[in-house]
């Protein structure tokens, strides 16, 4: 399997990571070497296994249906980059958004 | 009377619990060596006012009578466990400035139990590396050196600040985080103990996320009965992380004081002879096995056919749930934020410049295998093979209660070295992989010195959740190998 630049930067789209012009052609290079090591389970004749997806046996727990948390929305809002916008600013915990650039004209 | 900072676990408990010395005490001599030893980079954060605070808080316990396991034991945490108004990074520039508003489940434990944290260590970043030369805050200097050779050395990663903070005795404990050998091989490279637990014995609440299938934290100590004091009081199941087992904490302790293997098979998995491995580690991994035989047990030839394919097949599994993982960091809710003339320019730019060339790597490795129309040939296969690795497990465990191999397949090696190639780097991990994907319990216990001088580990394997069994043939090799070795000048 090898990669070329048009393909890591069409990657590199959907997973929403810059990545500068002049490193595509690199990384092309560098994954085209993993995977081309990674080829070798080709050889691992996997017709009729169960693929694995957990390694603990015990099913899923489920929980009651009820709010066990909140009322922290300072807390919550605490962290954001863009700066926190609050309903009540006396009462941040009555709730609030985060800022992101504008989306709609 | 021994300095305070030789003293392990257990004996600092001891020391604490006959009066002889204070909580704080004990701090303000940990503290001591971080600020010794700042030059390691083994720390981030350190937190002195709050190990103080803690500490009065421990004496004050203690004059009640409500000591706890790990009453007054100074600790170094990973800095991947969210602390609760203490800054976490995850050794990333995109989390740089976050504070929790929270605790990770294990640190409250931790603290529950009496302990005092004096600081938050360093790592690759989001624990992706095997050098700790991924963090976004500088690689970590391992306390150990060649013999007559003055380059520096890595201390292992991904818990590379944990492990040296060890060995250079600024702490007596430490937690770390496994995915693929995380916790093990730095504990090799730096001569101490790592215990990686059985996948859902700790939570992983409040834990960064990294591989959630395959992410487990455990204790970094100098012995073996005090990684297990320190898992005793880590472990436990909690609803807040639905893959924690719902099982009552053995007294690993215990365990762990009990070297007695008389009869006990351990597994000797001839595919763990590979080329590449440093003759010395084969020579040591013979020696190990000898002494567990002198000690009693017997060894048992086995066979795990798909060891091979664990290291390629774990290149799939772990980018693809890291890409999944980290889509979180979007420069909306918490860390790095860099704008752009719109949203989706916004996250690129965000996601470009906060990650690391490693983590965008992995990233890209993840998007890629998870992306339409190649689900199948590399996410399911490698599903598919993680299923025949835990099948040849399960068969070998018919033949034997623990496994016996070498942990890591050179011993520490300089910083820079082995950064050209990434398929170079991801080989070190070749022995810690396969019981990761497993999900199996896996204990590094340092069982001798190379010609250099540096620490070796072996790597005890044992059956899912039965760490006792694990922890006593650790003892007993660890009390045969003697190794009491540590590193000049610390």
């Amino acid at each position: 399997m090898s990669l070329d630049k048009d393909t890591v930067a069409r990657i590199a789209r959907l997973a929403r990571l810059k990545v500068p012009d002049e490193e595509l052609a690199p990384l092309a290079g560098e994954l085209s070497g993993i995977f081309a090591w990674i080829e070798q389970l080709n050889e691992v004749d996997t017709r009729n296994v169960e693929p694995l997806s957990s390694v603990s046996d015990v099913s899923l727990p489920q929980r009651a249906d009820k709010v066990t948390d909140g009322g922290i929305a300072a807390k919550v809002l605490a962290n954001a980059p863009g700066g926190a916008v609050y309903i009540d600013t006396a009462d941040k915990n009555a709730g609030g958004f985060f800022t992101v650039p504008k989306v709609v004209e | 009377m021994a300095s305070l900072t030789d003293l392990t676990v257990a004996q600092l408990g001891a020391t604490l619990a006959k009066k002889e010395a204070s909580a704080v005490e004990v701090a303000d001599a940990h503290l001591k060596k971080l600020e010794e030893h700042r030059a390691l980079n083994a720390f981030i954060t350190e937190t002195p006012e709050k190990a103080r605070a803690m500490a009065e808080a421990s004496d004050a316990r203690r004059a009640k009578g409500e000591a706890g396991l790990l009453e007054g034991i100074p600790l170094a945490i990973k800095d991947l466990f969210c602390t609760d108004g203490v800054q976490t990074t995850a050794g990333s520039h995109i989390l740089e400035g976050f504070v929790p508003p929270y605790e990770s489940t294990v640190t409250t434990n931790l603290w529950k139990a009496g302990a005092v944290m004096v600081g938050k260590t360093n790592l690759d970043e989001f624990a992706m590396g095997s050098s700790n030369m991924t963090s976004h805050f500088g690689g970590v200097e391992n306390p150990w050196k060649r013999r007559g050779d003055n380059r520096k050395l890595v201390p292992g990663g991904s818990s590379g600040g944990s492990a040296a903070a060890v060995a250079a005795y600024m702490v007596p404990g430490s937690t770390g985080t496994d995915t693929g050998g995380s916790i093990r091989q730095p504990a090799s490279f730096c001569g101490i103990v790592g215990l990686k637990p059985t996948y859902g014995r700790c939570s992983r609440w409040g834990v960064v996320a990294f591989a959630s299938s395959l992410d487990q934290p455990g204790p970094f100590a100098r012995t073996v009965e005090d990684s297990a004091l320190l898992l005793q009081a880590m472990a436990g199941h909690d609803p807040k992380d639905s893959t924690s087992a719902p099982l009552a904490v053995p007294d690993f302790a215990a365990a762990a004081r009990n070297p007695d293997i008389k009869g006990l098979k351990v597994g000797i998995p001839e595919e763990y002879r590979v080329d590449g491995t440093s003759p010395e580690i084969v020579a040591l991994w013979s020696t190990g096995m000898e002494m567990l035989k002198a000690a009693g047990a017997q060894t048992v030839e086995v066979s795990l056919p798909h060891t091979k394919y664990a290291l390629p097949a774990y290149y799939i599994v772990a980018p693809a749930e890291c890409s999944s993982n980290l889509a979180r960091y979007d420069g909306v809710r918490f860390g790095l934020r860099v704008p752009g003339k719109d949203l989706a320019e916004m996250y690129q730019n965000t996601r470009g410049a906060g990650f690391g060339k490693e983590v965008r790597r992995r990233i890209l490795i993840g998007t890629y295998v998870l992306s339409a129309g190649y689900y199948d040939a590399y996410y399911k296969k490698a599903q598919q093979i993680r299923s025949l690795i835990a099948r040849d497990f399960r068969q070998a465990f018919e033949k034997c209660d623990v496994l016996l191999t070498p942990t890591a397949p050179t011993a520490a090696f300089a910083a820079g070295d082995k950064m050209d190639d990434p398929v170079t780097m991801y080989l070190n991990d070749m022995f810690t992989i396969p019981a990761s994907m497993a999900g199996l319990p896996g204990i590094s216990v340092p069982a001798g010195l190379d010609k250099d001088g540096l620490p070796l580990g072996l790597q005890l394997i044992g059956r899912a959740f039965d760490e006792e069994t694990m922890l006593r043939a650790a003892a007993a090799l660890e009390k045969a190998a003697a190794f009491g070795a540590r590193p000049a000048g610390y």
